[in-house]
């Protein structure tokens, strides 16, 4: 599965790029399900020894051991596959304390995978607009909701139900790079019941 | 309306000689008031009348953010300079009248970074003076690594190394010590922000290995004020004005267009701020570009000139100004 063209959007919006070897004293990836495809396209043109240096976060999510055999055939320095991003975000926080100047940051995968991870490096100081990101997989959203502020993972469709106050949501380009979400607005609050048919987001 | 920062009328309240090439300059406003707020690593660019012919060079600031009964800065003599600074030394006294601007800053802290790694060279220590104070006065996290000539060149070293004995390192170039750069930006905690001013050579020193190591570009902050550097003397053509100006040896690009009473934007006058961006119309010659704010590309594709540093050389330039 290739990268994932967007249609541009709003300034706001998230853009992502295309994973490339840079210099650094280590490299940590970051990824979920068909994130680990842009880590296997990079590493075609990725110098010798280039892994001697990386650590590998993986949440395969729903894509199970597609990717796992190849990914640990590249010969990180270490490889760590989680069963979600939750149970793998102490791990992460770990990993940053730890780190110092000179590590490169790569994330792959979904927009919820993506944002979260950036979030947390961006907490010890790392430059958002350091970080290279690259989206592969499902174009789901990770969207808070504006009125209860309840995060509803995962989204697919627009509009769709709060997960938390059940307010039927429109699924906004606007971004929060804080809250690592997508912002929800009440799609009926002046008419309500009168829902727009749910399409898939694209 | 003049152009670059609001200019501020003050008084010369003190002048201290610090070593043999830096003398220490201290403005108050004539009206008695407070100067405007500034944060660490700030300049102001100093309007001197050296004997009827203009001169504005940016100096940094070096006094506390936190205080602003006054401004000081220091500078160091240049012998082989255009005069700016021989004027200062040696024509400016205590109790002058003299005109500065508002502060302007280019080379301000990160306040996002978890720690501050500050790298000088002689003179280029006087941003990290005010940015010093201004992380002490909320108890910031840096280190600074200054490398200077001499001890007697050494300006503001006791100073540093009293007030900040474990976080102030110097560098004597006559006792053949170095900074172990490679060292040093190995293992400096994530987050961490690298500042450099000093010599062109340890600036460019600096970024490159700090580009080797890894270090995301947008951690990595220097300045370096460019003194406009002489060459031939060229003709220009202010398309606007509709005025034919001649643009002298020693002269900047900028100044002659402001000699010839046209108001053109400015800020730095050093190749720093980009205010100076001037529309090139057309050209049969070469530029000579000195500054840091144009791309590599807009160098070479003859559409634009950064006046305050940068040259001409050849029959026509036509300039939308």
């Amino acid at each position: 599965m290739a990268k994932t063209e967007f249609e541009p959007s709003i300034r706001s919006r998230p853009v992502y790029g295309e994973l490339e070897a840079k210099n650094g004293k280590a490299h940590l990836f970051i990824a979920d399900a068909d994130g680990a495809g842009a880590i296997l396209d990079m590493a075609k043109s990725a110098p010798k020894d280039f892994f001697d240096k990386a650590h590998i976060i993986y949440i395969p999510k729903d894509s199970g051991d597609k990717y796992t055999d190849q990914l640990k055939a590249l010969g990180a320095k270490q490889f760590y596959a989680g069963p979600s991003y939750e149970a793998s975000v102490t791990r992460i926080q770990r990993v940053l304390a730890d780190a110092s100047n000179g590590l490169q940051i790569y994330l792959s995968g979904t927009e919820g995978l993506m944002g979260q991870a950036m979030r947390e490096a961006t907490n010890v100081g790392y430059p958002y607009s350091a970080i290279q990101t690259e989206h592969r997989g499902s174009k789901a959203r990770r969207m808070q909701c504006v009125h209860c502020k309840g995060v509803t993972e995962d989204v697919i469709t627009d509009p769709f139900e709060c997960s938390h106050c059940g307010l039927n949501l429109f699924v906004r380009d606007h971004y929060s790079r804080r809250l690592a979400a997508f912002q929800g607005v009440c799609v009926d609050a002046e008419d309500p019941g009168n829902v727009p048919d749910k399409v898939e987001i694209t | 309306m003049s152009s670059g920062a609001a200019k501020i009328a003050v008084k010369v309240t003190d002048v201290v000689e610090v070593n043999e090439l830096v003398k220490r300059f201290k403005f108050e406003r004539t009206d008695g008031g407070l100067m405007p707020t500034f944060s660490g690593g700030a300049h102001t660019v100093v309007s001197m009348d050296d004997h009827g012919t203009p001169r504005l060079n940016p100096y940094s600031l070096m006094s506390s953010p936190l205080d602003r009964s006054a401004y000081t800065i220091s500078v160091r003599r240049d012998d082989e300079g255009r005069g700016g600074s021989l004027f200062m030394h040696n024509h400016v006294k205590k109790g002058m009248d003299m005109t500065i601007s508002n502060p302007v800053n280019l080379f301000s802290l990160d306040l996002r970074a978890r720690k501050h790694l500050m790298i000088a060279g002689g003179i280029g220590i006087t941003p990290f003076l005010s940015q010093i104070a201004q992380l002490d006065s909320m108890n910031g996290n840096f280190e600074l690594h200054y490398a200077v000539r001499t001890k007697s060149l050494g300006s503001y070293v006791d100073e540093l190394t009293a007030q900040h004995p474990n976080d102030v390192n110097v560098y004597y170039d006559d006792k053949k010590e170095a900074i172990d750069l490679e060292n040093l930006l190995d293992g400096q905690p994530l987050g961490t922000h690298l500042y450099v001013c000093g010599p062109k050579g340890m600036i460019d020193w600096v970024r490159k290995s700090a580009q080797e190591a890894g270090w995301p570009r947008e951690t990595v902050h220097y300045e370096e004020f460019l003194a406009p550097e002489p060459g031939k003397p060229f003709e220009v053509k202010l398309a606007v004005s509709n005025k034919v100006i001649q643009v002298g040896e020693t002269q900047s690009l900028l100044e002659a267009i402001e000699a010839a009473g046209v108001d053109a934007p400015y800020l730095c006058r050093g190749g720093a701020c980009g205010m100076c961006e001037t529309e090139v119309i057309g050209y049969d010659g070469k530029f000579i570009h000195n500054d840091h704010w144009l791309e590599e590309s807009e160098h070479n594709n003859g559409k634009k000139i950064m006046p305050c540093v940068s040259r001409f050389e050849g029959k026509t330039l036509v300039l939308d100004r």
